[in-house]
């Protein structure tokens, strides 16, 4: 090796290694662990106690899905949480068609017996 | 077209120069102008070998000088392609041969130190435990570990018996008796072994001193530092402080015994955090070959832990005496702070531990009663017990104490870079902490971070001006 010098031993020994397997393409030298899974960021609920994230994005819980009033619709049209509201996709297209404001009119929302 | 991204290190740099630290493996190496200019490149996420060769040549590099050095970053794991490694997830080698066996040859003590593992109050051998089992190891039990011991080491050539405690010297008897018959038996079966003790200093009389220097027994003293500190928590029963009275033993133990380099051990807690001074005057002043520290391991609830201001304090310290070492060392002198040369020996050897330590490996802990511990801190723990001398170890219940501890086991370290030499740290203290042997030791990681960084500094500061030095640590001691 030219560009990097072996220092302790078990560079040393990485170092004996590569040189004796140097016609190898992929020398593998040492043990290393899988690739490093990254998290990703989701989108939507989470997967069992929609909507309610424990933390925001931030750690806290001021951005955190409240479930009041204005969330009917976040649940109702976008995603569809069953047990909480009806499912407006096949079922209840009109559950909200007497509220036109969640947050005024919610009292107008019926219970759905399916 | 290969396409090149990070791998996995902590880069550092000492003596003006830079280096890698590679993890997993533990190597380190140093990196030239070239080398570093692409890992600056691929800080900024991955690139293609194309692109690396552009960029590089542009500053003033031959481009076959550029292909081969991603060639060595990338056989070394400095860098990766998107493939990644295969994992290889290693079976604990059974059984694993002996090195090392501590005989607490008893669990009483003089003593009533307020932290003391064995008898404060996270202990983990409780009176329950205790009921009914020896307080003291007869010679018939120290002489059968003896036996264990050179049975269960095979391939070894050299082995070694450390007698522990409670106070070790309050069953010196025995000690001495073990000794003796442990010289002949090793001998019988071409074996060199050799001994070491853990004391309080409290009952070191003149014949003990005579008879542990002509037997080269290896010394540990447990001792705080100056009176003040000492006092605090090393304490008789009645609550009068032991230093008054180790002291003078101590000064004699050090003027006679020149075997076998004699070690401080000295216990950090909230109490106790003055490294610098505890330093000055056990080596200065009592005249000690080399002082080690290492904080209490307790429930963060004590009085004496130490909270995460006291371990800040106790790095900062740290780092301050780890400067007096690395300027010793680029003088070619020795220094005895014993927590720097330790992790420079793991560092220069390249350890990459699938555990913490050896305990459950090749070092077993034996209780007065016979019964069989991972390591003296679990003996006569009956949920830590993993066999008996008269029977044997058990080995499902040590496979599973190894399965539990091994670092694959342990994500939270596996986007650590300071896991080669940590690997989740003590069993102990995860299990105080955390009632799980197999625990991380998350409450510590910062300051082993910390630690190790400083340490890899130090070391590449030593291999940039005196690399000479590094000899020192060629020969390999039991890690």
């Amino acid at each position: 090796m030219k560009h990097l010098t072996a220092i302790n031993r078990k560079a040393k020994r990485v170092e004996e290694y590569i040189a004796v397997n140097e016609e190898e393409d992929d020398v593998f030298a040492l043990q290393q662990g899988p690739p490093q899974q990254r998290p990703h960021y989701p989108v939507g609920c989470s997967l069992v106690f929609s909507p309610g994230w424990e933390v925001d994005v931030t750690g806290g819980t001021a951005g955190l899905c409240q479930p009041v009033e204005r969330d009917l619709y976040d649940c109702y049209i976008s995603c569809y949480w069953p047990a909480q509201v009806p499912d407006h996709l096949n079922n209840y297209p009109d559950w909200t068609s007497k509220c036109a404001n969640a947050t005024k009119d919610w009292r107008k929302i019926d219970l759905v017996f399916p | 077209m290969s396409t090149f991204r990070l791998g996995e290190f902590h880069p550092f740099s000492g003596g003006g120069q830079d280096y890698l630290y590679l993890v997993p493996s533990g190597a380190i190496f140093a990196l030239d102008p070239l080398s570093h200019s692409l890992l600056g490149q691929l800080k900024a996420g991955e690139r293609s070998q194309d692109e690396l060769i552009t960029n590089t040549t542009a500053q003033g590099f031959a481009a076959p000088e550029v292909e081969e050095t991603i060639k060595e970053l990338y056989q070394a794991h400095v860098i990766a392609n998107g493939n990644g490694f295969p994992a290889e997830v290693q079976a604990v080698p059974m059984p694993f041969p002996l090195q090392t066996l501590v005989l607490n040859v008893t669990n009483q003590c003089n003593l009533s130190c307020k932290y003391c593992y064995e008898f404060g109050e996270d202990r983990v051998a409780t009176a329950s435990t205790l009921d009914g089992k020896p307080k003291f190891m007869t010679e018939e039990t120290a002489c059968a570990a003896v036996d264990f011991l050179l049975a269960n080491s095979p391939g070894r050539r050299a082995v070694h018996l450390t007698f522990f405690g409670g106070e070790t010297l309050m069953n010196f008897k025995v000690v001495r008796a073990t000794i003796e018959y442990a010289r002949a038996q090793a001998h019988a079966a071409g074996k060199y072994i050799d001994f070491s003790l853990t004391t309080n200093a409290t009952l070191l009389t003149e014949p003990v001193i005579d008879y542990l220097a002509e037997n080269h027994v290896g010394v540990t003293i447990s001792i705080d530092g100056p009176q003040e500190m000492n006092d605090k928590l090393r304490v008789f029963s009645n609550g009068q402080g032991s230093y008054e009275i180790i002291a003078p033993k101590v000064k004699e133990l050090l003027a006679k015994h020149r075997t076998r380099p004699i070690g401080a051990r000295v216990t950090l807690t909230s109490q106790v955090v003055n490294v610098k001074a505890i330093y000055r005057h056990l080596k200065e002043e009592l005249g000690f070959h080399e002082v080690g520290f290492a904080p209490v391991t307790t429930s963060p609830v004590r009085l004496y832990a130490i909270g995460n201001d006291g371990l800040r304090t106790v790095l900062e310290q740290f780092t301050e005496l780890a400067q007096e070492y690395l300027a010793c060392a680029l003088r070619d002198e020795q220094h005895g702070f014993s927590n720097v040369s330790d992790t420079l020996q793991e560092l220069h050897a390249g350890v990459n531990k699938s555990h913490p330590c050896g305990a459950g490996l090749g070092l077993l802990g034996v209780a007065p009663s016979g019964d069989i511990a991972p390591c003296h801190r679990f003996v006569d723990s009956d949920t830590h017990k993993l066999g008996n001398l008269a029977t044997g170890i058990d080995r499902t219940t040590q496979v599973d104490f190894l399965e539990r501890g091994h670092i694959q086991r342990k994500p939270e370290c596996h986007t650590c870079w300071a896991r080669p030499v940590c690997s989740g740290g003590c069993y102990h203290e995860a299990h105080v902490r955390y009632g799980d042997t197999g625990h991380a030791n998350l409450h510590y990681c910062d300051w082993i971070r910390g630690w190790t960084d400083v340490c890899l500094q130090i070391y590449g500061e030593i291999a940039a001006r005196n690399p000479k030095f590094l000899a020192h640590f060629e020969e390999r001691k039991a890690i």
